[in-house]
């Protein structure tokens, strides 16, 4: 395990705001790249919760990783709007393409799927490493998953 | 000196804005042009981004939408002095698609550059707050009250009367939380305001503060939003080092800031109560009412909680008189409303109308038919809680009694075509689907029934169960969620029976 310090400093930061365990756990997670369990204690000592609390607060929502994610994480948007422009067809082919399904990691690559990037005029969407594509085709895809990869 | 704007939101950007702008920048310095680049927010007319303007005696020349191989003809064609080429579209303020709208909350989006507080101030911003320091807390409310604002997140409630309750309960602390979580598939309104215009609406929020007597603001922004964080912070920084946000309000002695909270990812905190338990720092479960967050709400105290339209609305209303915004609409249904035109359609984008126009001219006149140049089967209104509306229902007038009658929502004013190719059945499934994976899981028939709606789906043709499944969902779900996804699948069974005739399976 990586040291912890950083977590402790972040912790220190947030834990007498309000309400701020959710910034705190985004604030570990752009650290560490997912949450390692080791903090799941400090962050219990210093936000006075139990650690079923905050393992619960965890595991609600979608955006928090348990474990380390992949090189290249992809997500493709699964909501109506890019799904009246192939979306359906698009995540197929990524699937596909990558080898990977949906909510799985390989060392390589981490696909997830997206409900709306609010991004709708524009559809379908993906995201790769944090930047956002529209009007992805598959051979879009094709383009830049080459692009990612160099 | 040629003044170009490129804009910065997050659709121009995912169809390559960035490259366009430092294209631009390295095109005038190897050409020894004198260009400064502004990076404005969004008019709104997606389908034209990136649109690139530039400015002229005659003013602002739209060219879209504009990619890095375009510009040497561009540049050949004399695109600085505004001249004409194949992306050129004429004056922005003269293109039909902004021209034929009301744009009253997104009057600067586009226009001015969202971090300017002179582009701001210049172009009628913080009226609204000057004035409502005049004006005692009862009379603020009162002009809400008489402008008929309603609440733009979905359920539409009265704005005014949510504020007067906040104002009339005692209490030490009181809070404004701004709702952005915009979850609903086909919306985007809320992140170009916040992109486009972002200190309309810290003055909104200011405003709201004042009337109820709240010093405190939170934004509950979703996580997938990074661009409007990064433009909202820059926004209160700039508010702040200006006295438009602190402890001494433009001098007035009056005290209101904002801090910005991300969400984590799940649709249902979306929901005013699930976004105060996840404001809390919790799970994002949502709570039973009574109480109302205007009584009891974030950390337990009286809590206005207001989408970022409704908020965005409030300083137009304060600047030119509750009247004056009245004046728009139809019926109950008064002002204007940000269409989000989405999906398999031509020109996608943001359309602010007076409630009234019909869907048909929507779809038709501004979004120009489907993107496919298909036939269109189904439209849904009102994000994935809202109904399927075929060809039928196309003359109906979007207005919340309208469409609460026809059995459909107006929601947070998304509109999602499908062509002919779409399967009602596929749609239905995807409504079970999506309530199981954000089902906050408090109650039964959210959480169980979903699941259930879905395996009949996949697997049977008995409608009747499946009718008897959503009048339960229907019934008896805490919240909205779990009440309100019989609509999507009723709407596609009423429509569309064809489609359900054999399994998909
Ligand atoms: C499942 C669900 C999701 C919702 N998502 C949002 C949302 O993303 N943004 C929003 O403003 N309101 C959303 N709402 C509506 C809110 O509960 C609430 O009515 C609204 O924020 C109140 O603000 P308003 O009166 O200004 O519309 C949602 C409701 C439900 C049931
Ligand atoms: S309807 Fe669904 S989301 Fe709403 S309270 Fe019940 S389980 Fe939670």
């Amino acid at each position: 395990m990586r040291d912890l310090d950083k977590a402790k400093t972040i912790i220190g930061d947030f834990k007498d705001v309000d309400g701020a365990l959710l910034e705190c756990l985004h604030a570990i997670q752009a650290y560490y790249g997912y949450v390692p369990k080791e903090t799941v204690d400090l962050m219990a000592d210093g936000f006075n919760l139990s650690r079923a609390e905050i393992h619960g607060v965890i595991s609600y929502y979608h955006d928090f990783k348990t474990s380390p994610q992949g090189r290249i994480v992809i997500r493709v948007c699964q909501a109506e709007s890019c799904q009246a422009m192939g979306s359906r067809q698009l995540s197929k082919h990524v699937q596909q393409k990558l080898g990977v399904e949906f909510g799985e990691t390989t060392s390589d690559y981490s696909l997830e799927a997206v409900y709306c990037f609010g991004n709708c005029a524009l559809s379908p969407n993906i995201e790769v490493n944090g930047k956002l594509h529209a009007r992805v085709s598959l051979d879009k895809f094709d383009l830049i998953l080459q692009e990612g990869v160099k | 000196m040629t003044i170009i704007y490129i804009p910065r939101d997050t659709a121009s950007i995912s169809m390559g804005a960035d490259d366009v702008a430092i294209a631009i920048a390295a095109l005038g310095a190897d050409l020894k042009e004198d260009i400064t680049i502004i990076r404005n927010g969004t008019w709104g007319m997606t389908y034209l981004e990136p649109l690139v303007e530039v400015d002229t005696d005659q003013g602002r020349v739209a060219y879209g939408p504009v990619t890095v191989s375009d510009l040497p003809s561009l540049y050949e064609a004399g695109f600085l002095n505004g001249l004409d080429h194949k992306l050129c579209h004429g004056l922005t303020s003269e293109i039909d698609y902004l021209k034929n709208q009301d744009r009253l909350t997104f009057v600067r989006a586009g226009l001015i550059d969202p971090l300017s507080l002179s582009d701001y101030i210049k172009n009628d911003g913080y009226k609204g707050l000057e004035n409502s320091l005049k004006l005692s807390k009862a009379q603020i409310v009162e002009e809400v009250t008489l402008s008929g604002l309603r609440g733009r997140g979905g359920a539409a409630f009265p704005t005014g009367i949510k504020w007067n309750t906040v104002r009339q309960t005692e209490a030490a602390q009181k809070y404004i939380c701004c709702n952005a979580d915009e979850g609903d598939s086909g919306t985007f309104s809320d992140r170009i305001l916040m992109e486009s215009d972002p200190l309309c609406l810290i003055e909104g929020m200011t405003i709201a503060g004042l009337a109820v007597g709240a010093t405190k603001g939170y934004i509950y922004l979703r996580s997938e939003y990074p661009l409007c964080k990064e433009i909202l912070t820059g926004a209160i920084k700039v508010a702040r080092d200006n006295n438009y946000l602190g402890a001494n309000i433009c001098g007035s002695d009056k005290a209101f800031d904002i801090e910005i909270r991300m969400g984590a990812g799940s649709y249902v905190c979306g929901e005013e109560t699930a976004m105060l338990e996840s404001l809390e720092g919790k799970r994002g479960m949502v709570r039973a009412k009574p109480p109302l967050p205007a009584h009891v709400g974030l950390f337990g105290a009286p809590t206005v909680i207001n989408n970022v339209l409704s908020l965005a609305s409030v300083p137009i209303i304060l600047a030119k008189g509750g009247d004056y915004y009245k004046n728009f609409g139809i019926g109950r249904s008064r002002g204007t409303i940000a269409f989000q035109l989405a999906g398999n359609i031509k020109r996608g984008g943001l359309v602010e109308k007076a409630f009234g126009i019909s869907l048909k001219d929507l779809i038709n006149d501004f979004g120009g038919g489907t993107y496919s140049d298909k036939a269109i089967k189904a439209v849904q209104v009102g994000g994935p809680l809202g109904a399927y509306l075929g060809q039928d229902n196309f003359g109906l007038p979007l207005d919340y009694e309208a469409f609460t009658e026809a059995g459909a929502v107006l929601g947070h004013g998304g509109i999602v075509v499908f062509d002919e190719t779409a399967n009602m059945r596929d749609q239905a499934l995807f409504a079970f689907e999506f309530c199981a994976i954000e089902s906050c899981g408090k109650c039964t028939p959210c959480r169980i029934g979903s699941i259930r709606g879905a395996e009949l789906l996949k697997t049977g043709t008995n409608m009747q169960l499946l009718q008897d499944l959503c009048q339960l969902m229907d019934t008896s779900s805490l919240c909205a969620m779990g009440g309100m996804t019989p609509i999507p699948v009723r709407s596609a069974v009423k429509y569309w029976p064809e489609d359900f005739e054999k399994s998909s399976s």
